[in-house]
């Protein structure tokens, strides 16, 4: 697939769309995504609230409401395609190949069943065992994730755990099944930092031990850079930079990233004026045909009004802005750091 | 020397559980003072108290023991009349911008409604004097007669601000004002509250969890742990040179958007969780915690101590931690 990697890639995402319909009017959340993540790669996908990252985590799953949306596209796992794929398959890999974990572990938990139940569940779908043995597994999965007294964890009901703990039962649930790719959709944004540092570590730990693959939807960019060793942009519902981690942090090639990547605080002096992307994200409605981000660069020239195509630009760098090459963007870097 | 703009003295803030059995100890002895013009940031983890803090020092909150001083006054001394007049100079912006604002009013009836309040002028003054703030606050007019579901997260925040701004206050609280919004949100909301600083003189006391944000607009940081203060100094010391272990371990647990190669220091994961409010640890509260904790830690309570000028520290052992 891309030059410089070996191997068949775990998962392939070519032209993924997603569109909602109310009824009343057709709109269009994602257009042509594309991505490919390796196995045992951690790939970040970065975006501001709205940019359609929970919704291609959701719409590999086969996890958005089925009447009011419509997703086109492939996502190629294992070589299978995940979209379109009748329920009673999709649920085969739900949960045993692809594990799924989500921001609120309160909402996504069941504050009726015990956490015990609710791993057991997961194991039974996927595996004939019987009920002592799911127990086993159940205790020994909550053990993996850092509980330290998985047996009464077990027996717990969600609103009895702290935010941390629910998170690790949730993180429990999602690789009870060992599977072969981790969806993480803002794992760490509802926890405390130190508690976040536990979660993050354990995540990396669990996935370099078992090969897992993560995809790791996050706004947080500290995130991404500590987990992550590739990171795709997204803005107003397409992929806009595609990097390695390091190279996307030192030098962005779409002005969206550099935007995103100067707006923290860290790099403008305490007390002087935070540099911020003027303007909002146009109206799902109102989307241009050209590039979704020409309003508010400031690199904008007439050209961008037309339509801009994500370009491979290196062996593992994909960038949609014309004027990548032109351009010369700063990173994370402050200017003493860039000059080292 | 004038009293400072806003004091705590040994302040202590508890609530019954529910079930009426035990005691939460959301603030449990807290003293500082803030002084005017100045941006005094309150940085902590869920269950530090600190919004407990944020609540008492506009009086929504009253204090169990110890006390709260306006300009070197007890404002629960004051007659009725004169604690109302006096709580327009001490005001709060809360966290969540939709939850603040009625739906069913129209944004400059919203900002407006503080005023009507205190009753000053015509109703047509009022409305213009809001409708002024809605522009210093970076809004178009037309944005007044919207409702508050028409408008994006940043827009509301800035609606929020308007309001507050329009009874002209001394001291403003803001609780996480930034958490709910996007990064690039964020920054064009921090810039305002800088800009509206020094045009209306306002002296801020920063509550967040967001230790890049409160290193930015803060010149003095507290670092508050299970109702108690840590460590409290200038924003450079406690951000580069901090002394107390546990803020060592919240500055070093941030990430860091940086390439691997230049990420210096090793992170510190802190085991466990925050203890219950309703026992703390004895002796030192975060011992349970604290990756260099010993046995004194265990027995005696660490005094608050002024370790340089301005710089003071609950520890027996501080800088015994090393980010690096």
């Amino acid at each position: 697939m891309r030059d410089g990697r070996d191997g068949a890639p775990l998962l392939t995402v070519e032209k993924l769309c997603v569109h909602f319909n109310n009824g009343r009017q057709d709109v269009q959340a994602t257009r042509d995504i594309a991505f490919s993540v390796q196995p045992g790669e951690r790939v970040g996908i970065v975006g501001e609230s709205g940019c359609g990252k929970t919704v291609t985590g959701l719409s590999l799953l086969g996890l958005l409401p089925r009447h009011t949306s419509r997703v086109t596209g492939t996502a190629l796992f294992e070589g299978q395609n995940l979209i379109g794929l009748a329920p009673d398959r999709l649920r085969q890999i739900r949960g045993r190949k692809i594990g799924m974990i989500f921001q609120e572990p309160m909402s996504a938990l069941d504050p009726v069943f015990t956490i015990g139940s609710q791993i057991g569940e997961t194991i039974r779908t996927h595996f004939a065992v019987g009920k002592k043995e799911a127990r086993q597994r159940a205790i020994a999965a909550l053990d993996s994730v850092g509980i330290s007294s998985p047996e009464r964890v077990h027996d717990s009901y969600p609103h009895q755990l702290s935010g941390g703990m629910r998170q690790r039962a949730m993180i429990a649930i999602a690789l009870v099944c060992e599977p072969r790719l981790l969806i993480a959709d803002e794992p760490t944004t509802a926890l405390d930092v130190t508690i976040q540092a536990q979660i993050i570590d354990l995540l990396m730990n669990l996935s370099t031990r078992s090969g897992t693959a993560l995809l790791f939807i996050t706004h947080d960019l500290g995130v991404i850079a500590e987990t992550c060793t590739r990171m795709i942009t997204m803005y107003a519902g397409e992929v806009v930079e595609d990097a390695p981690v390091d190279t996307a942090l030192v030098r962005p090639l779409h002005p969206y990233t550099s935007g995103l990547l100067r707006s923290l605080p860290r790099l403008s002096a305490p007390g002087t004026k935070l540099h911020s992307i003027p303007g909002r994200v146009p109206s799902p409605q109102a989307m241009p045909d050209g590039c979704r981000f020409e309003e508010r660069c400031p690199h904008a020239l007439p050209d961008c009004r037309r339509h801009q195509v994500l370009d491979q630009v290196g062996p593992d760098r994909r960038v949609r802005c014309f004027r990548h090459d032109a351009l010369t963007l700063p990173g994370a870097l402050t200017e003493q750091e860039a000059l080292v | 020397m004038t009293a400072p703009i806003l004091a705590a003295r040994d302040l202590r803030i508890r609530f019954p559980t529910q079930d009426g059995q035990e005691t939460v100890k959301a603030v449990d002895g807290v003293s500082f003072d803030v002084e005017a013009g100045e941006t005094f940031g309150v940085i902590g983890e869920s269950g530090s108290g600190k919004s407990t803090l944020g609540r008492a020092a506009v009086c929504l909150l009253r204090p169990t023991s110890g006390e709260v001083l306006h300009r070197g006054g007890n404002p629960y001394l004051l007659p009725s009349k004169a604690l109302r007049q006096q709580r327009r100079d001490y005001q709060i912006i809360f966290q969540d911008p939709n939850a603040a604002l009625n739906p069913r009013m129209r944004i400059v009836d919203s900002i407006r409604e503080p005023l009507d309040i205190l009753g000053a002028g015509s109703r047509a003054q009022r409305t213009a004097q809001a409708m002024a703030m809605l522009e210093m606050v970076g809004l178009r007019a037309e944005f007044g007669a919207r409702y508050p579901h028409e408008l994006s997260g940043g827009q509301k925040q800035r609606v929020n601000i308007a309001r507050v701004l329009t009874v002209r206050p001394k001291l403003v609280v803001c609780d996480e004002v930034v958490a709910a919004l996007d990064v690039s949100i964020r920054a064009d909301i921090l810039n305002l509250f800088a800009s509206l600083q020094g045009e209306f003189g306002l002296t801020y006391l920063f509550i967040t969890h967001d230790i890049g944000v409160v290193s930015h607009v803060s010149s003095r940081i507290a670092v508050m742990y299970l109702g108690r203060f840590m460590e409290l100094g200038p924003a450079e010391t406690i951000t580069h040179r901090p002394l107390h272990p546990y803020s060592v371990a919240l500055l070093s647990a941030e990430p860091t958007p940086l390439p691997s190669a230049m990420r210096t220091g090793k992170r510190i994961v802190l085991q466990g969780e925050i203890p219950s409010p309703t026992a703390p640890p004895s002796g030192c509260r975060f011992r349970t915690r604290c990756p260099v904790a010993r046995d004194a830690c265990a027995e005696t309570e660490p005094e608050w101590r002024e370790v340089s000028t301005g710089h003071f520290i609950a520890c027996h052992f501080p800088g015994s931690l090393a980010a690096h």
